[in-house]
């Protein structure tokens, strides 16, 4: 039952993606990346994490991909606004770029499926799994956790990034509009 | 394991046409109140006391011939409304509508789904509500309708921060995120309603509930002076009927949970459970109806300086106050 829900929210992950950057049309691409977000939600939901779950479509297919859409609309792009692309070597350094990280995607997978079954034997010989302290990926508690103890200064640096951003977008926006105002008033 | 699954069919279906029903009372209950607020009688024709209005409403609007945009996106055009109505409609599986029954020595809660993120699924589903009106106002290749999307996304981005901010202040006291085991705290005496503890985090969240939804005050994607109907204008027949269904669901749904959050859900003295619930949300149903009938609408600006003015940094306060206090105690 769970193999065939993976093989279908797989199928759409992986079909969407490839309309993300095949379809013409802007929103459609942001609507697709949409449906990406949420595919990788259930994926989160079918490994038993529903508190990532919750966190991906909140935080990805809810606020920033919103954020997108406004901009899309609010710039009003329309299909076939670009044109062709008349950049011929990025598309043959794309394919090159593309053959890299597969072979990558392939190592690293290698590698993980050799951990994961020495990791999987190990569990097989230490009798029933979950036996020792039970770390839920299911509740928040855990998430907050090993976020605030064992990832806080990464947590913290990321933190000072979207700060830097926010004060960098608030200065952007200001200085369009203070000249604006003055003038109407004056 | 087949009754389990005949079991929650059956809740979801149940719960489903309940929504729908009370979907189509609540309009009658909006026209009959505004009515008396301006001193008009309200919808009397049909049946006893106008009581089969909505039937005829959605009688009418199913019959209605449907006038598509020619220029408008075709596809996003036709799901824009879908997509409103359904994450409209799933919120409603997180929240227990009763304690539980007994059927056959097999306990039924009554409620679809006791998930441990509860809240935060109520979260998700609300943010994804937004697609629905910036698609719809996208879609229809109409100036209104674009203006009134881009509005209301606006509007609903701002005041889903402050929504959060006002739940969160009762997680804090509740150290849950299932809103079952949050109702259930609140059981025993009127006085372990959270509206009691937090006061504050109750108005910051209705106030920001009634501007999520879109409702007046704060209807400003529909002002129809401005405006023409905002993001459906372009929209007629049931199409439009369905964004008036999820404006409506969203109502109920907002107004379901602040009654499970901070006002006992389903707790209450002699009466069976439900009926508590159905009471509690019909009151909150009815104090939407009677801001709508008394206060007028806000201009644009003020709608976003109130937002991030003075509900932001008040939600923030109480919730920094909050947490402080909990610190201290243990």
């Amino acid at each position: 039952m769970s193999f065939a829900i993976f093989f279908i929210l797989a199928i759409i992950a992986v079909g969407a993606a490839v309309m993300v950057i095949t379809t013409k049309s802007p929103v459609s691409s942001a609507l697709y990346l949409i449906l990406v977000m949420c595919s990788l939600a259930g994926l989160f939901v079918l490994l038993g994490a529903l508190f990532l779950a919750a966190l991906q479509i909140i935080v990805y297919a809810g606020a920033i991909m919103v954020l997108f859409l406004f901009v899309i609309m609010l710039l009003n792009l329309r299909r076939d606004e670009y044109g062709h692309d008349s950049h011929i070597i990025q598309k043959y350094l794309g394919f090159v770029l593309v053959a890299v990280i597969l072979v990558q995607g392939i190592v690293i997978i290698g590698w993980a499926m050799k951990d994961y079954s020495a990791a999987s034997s190990l569990v097989s010989t230490e009798g029933t799994p979950g036996a020792g302290p039970a770390v839920d990926y299911n509740s928040a508690y855990w998430v907050a956790r090993t976020l605030f103890t064992k990832y806080a200064y990464p947590f913290e640096v990321t933190s000072i990034l979207l700060l830097a951003a926010m004060i960098g977008a608030v200065v952007i926006a200001r200085k369009k509009r203070l000249p604006d105002i003055e003038n109407e008033e004056g | 394991m087949l009754i389990e699954v005949v079991i929650i069919l059956l809740k979801v279906g149940v719960i489903f046409v309940a929504l729908l029903t009370t979907i189509a009372y609540t309009t009658y209950l909006e026209r009959k109140v505004v009515a008396h607020i301006q001193h008009r009688i309200g919808p009397n024709i049909v049946g006893p006391f106008g009581l089969l209005q909505p039937v005829a409403d959605a009688v009418k609007l199913l019959f209605k011939e449907e006038i598509k945009p020619a220029k408008a996106d075709q596809f996003f055009y036709t799901i824009a409304p879908m997509l409103s109505f359904i994450t409209a409609c799933m919120t409603i599986a997180v929240i227990p509508v009763g304690n539980w029954l007994e059927i056959g020595g097999k306990r039924i809660e009554l409620l679809i789904s006791d998930i441990n993120i509860g809240i935060l699924y109520i979260f998700a589903m609300s943010s994804l509500g937004v697609y629905g009106i910036v698609l719809a106002g996208w879609s229809s290749n109409s100036k209104y309708s674009l203006l009134g999307g881009i509005r209301s996304t606006a509007q609903m981005i701002s005041y889903e921060v402050s929504l959060g901010l006002g739940i969160i202040g009762v997680l804090l006291l509740s150290q849950t995120l299932s809103v079952a085991e949050i109702v259930r705290q609140q059981s025993g005496s009127i006085f372990n309603w959270y509206f009691f503890k937090q006061p504050i985090a109750f108005f910051v969240y209705f106030i920001s509930a009634i501007a999520e939804t879109n409702r007046s005050p704060f209807d400003l994607p529909e002002a129809e002076s401005e405006l023409v109907a905002g993001y459906h204008t372009e929209y007629s027949g049931m199409r439009f009927g369905i964004f008036y269904l999820s404006e409506y669901a969203n109502m109920i749904t907002v107004s379901a949970i602040a009654a499970s959050l901070f006002f006992g859900g389903w707790n209450g003295p002699i009466l069976p459970p439900v009926l508590w619930f159905v009471i509690k949300v019909v009151i909150f149903l009815f104090i939407y109806v009677w801001i709508r009938g008394t206060l007028p609408r806000f201009r644009y600006d003020q709608l976003m300086r109130f937002g991030w003015k003075v509900m932001f940094p008040l939600g923030l306060a109480n919730l920094i106050i909050t947490a402080l206090i909990l610190v201290m105690k243990s």
